[in-house]
C-alpha cells in the first residue's frame, strides 16, 4: 500500500514539476507547483513527518504560492516572448548542468551507503512522528536559530515593503531619513524635500 | 511494505535537476523563482528522507528553517520584481542587463 502511494505521488510530483518548468504561462506553472507541493506533502507524511507535511500545505501551497499568483496577476505577466537568444544551446547547457547536479547527488547518496533496492528502513518510531519531540528540540537545542529565523522574517518584511514601495514623494514621511534621489532628479528646482505638512 | 529511502533520494535528485533546468532556461523572472522553489522542495525531501533513515528529527527541524527562509526569499524577491517592473515594464531577465558590462 505504501509503495503504491509512493509511486503515485512521486509520478505526480515529477509530472507536475516538469509542467512547472516548461509551461509558458506563469499562472499555469504556479498552479502546477501547488500540485507538486501537495504531492511532496504526502511524501513527507509517508516519511513520518506529518507536521512538516501540514506546514508544507499551509505555508507553501497556502501562502507563498498565493503571493506568487498575486504578483503575477498584479504585473499582468504575459507569456514569454519569442526567443532572441539561441535557446538550443542554452537548453543543452542547462541539461548538462542538471545532469552534473544529478551526478553529484548520486555520489553523495552513494557515499552514505544507501542503495537502490536496499533494505526498507526500520519501522516508524513514536519519537520521530510525534510533535512533542520536534517541539522540544526546536525550543531547546535550536532556540537560537529559531529566534534568528524570526529576525530574518522581520528583516524580509521590512525589505519587501521598502523595495515594493511606490517611489512617490507622497510616501516620504516627515520623519523619514530616506530622500529618494528620483524626487530631486525629477524636480531639480524644488530644493530640499519638505515635510508633508509644509508641502501641502 | 515500506519503500526504501533511496527511492525518495532518487526522486528528490530528479526534482532538483528539473528545477535546475527550469532556473537555467526560463527567462521570465517569476518562472525562475518557481523553479528555485522546486529545487528548495527537493532539498527538503532529502532532509526528511534522511531524518526517517536515521530516526532523528533534526532533519525535520532544518526543513522548518528552510521553509521560513524560502518564505522570506519569495517575499523580498517578488517585491524586487515589482520594483523592477515599475522601472522597466518587463521582468524578462534577458532584458534586465543594467549590470552587464
Amino acid at each position: 500500500m505504501e509503495t503504491v502511494i509512493f509511486f503515485l505521488f512521486a509520478a505526480l510530483a515529477i509530472g507536475s514539476g516538469i509542467v512547472v518548468v516548461t509551461h509558458r504561462s506563469p499562472i499555469y506553472a504556479t498552479l502546477s507547483l501547488v500540485l507538486t507541493l501537495f504531492s511532496m506533502a504526502v511524501l513527507f507524511v509517508l516519511l513520518g513527518a506529518p507536521f512538516v507535511g501540514v506546514l508544507q500545505i499551509l505555508v507553501y501551497a497556502g501562502a507563498i504560492v498565493v503571493l506568487f499568483l498575486f504578483v503575477i496577476m498584479l504585473l499582468n505577466v504575459q507569456k514569454e516572448e519569442d526567443a532572441h537568444v539561441d535557446r538550443g544551446v542554452q537548453l543543452w547547457i542547462a541539461i548538462l548542468g542538471a545532469l552534473t547536479f544529478l551526478g553529484m547527488f548520486w555520489l553523495a547518496f552513494w557515499r552514505t551507503g544507501l542503495r537502490i533496492g536496499g533494505p526498507a528502513p526500520a519501522p516508524l518510531t513514536e519519537d520521530l512522528v510525534s510533535l512533542k519531540g520536534l517541539a522540544t528540540a526546536l525550543f531547546t537545542d535550536y532556540l537560537l536559530p529559531f529566534e534568528i529565523v524570526g529576525l530574518l522574517l522581520l528583516v524580509a518584511v521590512i525589505g519587501a515593503t521598502v523595495a515594493a514601495r511606490r517611489p512617490d514623494s507622497e510616501t516620504v514621511r516627515p520623519d523619514d531619513d530616506y530622500v529618494g534621489d528620483h524626487v530631486i532628479a525629477e524636480d531639480p528646482g524644488a530644493g530640499p524635500v519638505l515635510p508633508r505638512e509644509a508641502r501641502s | 511494505m515500506s519503500v526504501p529511502i533511496s527511492w525518495y533520494l532518487l526522486l528528490s535528485a530528479v526534482l532538483f535537476a528539473i528545477g535546475a533546468i527550469g532556473a537555467l532556461t526560463r527567462r521570465n523572472g517569476i518562472s525562475i523563482f518557481l523553479s528555485v522553489e522546486l529545487m528548495l522542495n527537493a532539498g527538503n525531501l532529502t532532509l526528511i528522507a534522511y531524518a526517517r533513515q536515521w530516526n532523528d528529527h533534526t532533519g525535520q527541524l532544518i526543513v522548518f528553517f528552510v521553509m521560513a527562509v524560502a518564505a522570506a526569499e519569495a517575499a523580498v524577491g517578488l517585491a524586487l520584481f515589482i520594483a523592477i517592473f515599475r522601472q522597466r515594464r518587463t521582468i524578462d531577465v534577458n532584458r534586465l542587463n543594467l549590470l552587464q558590462g
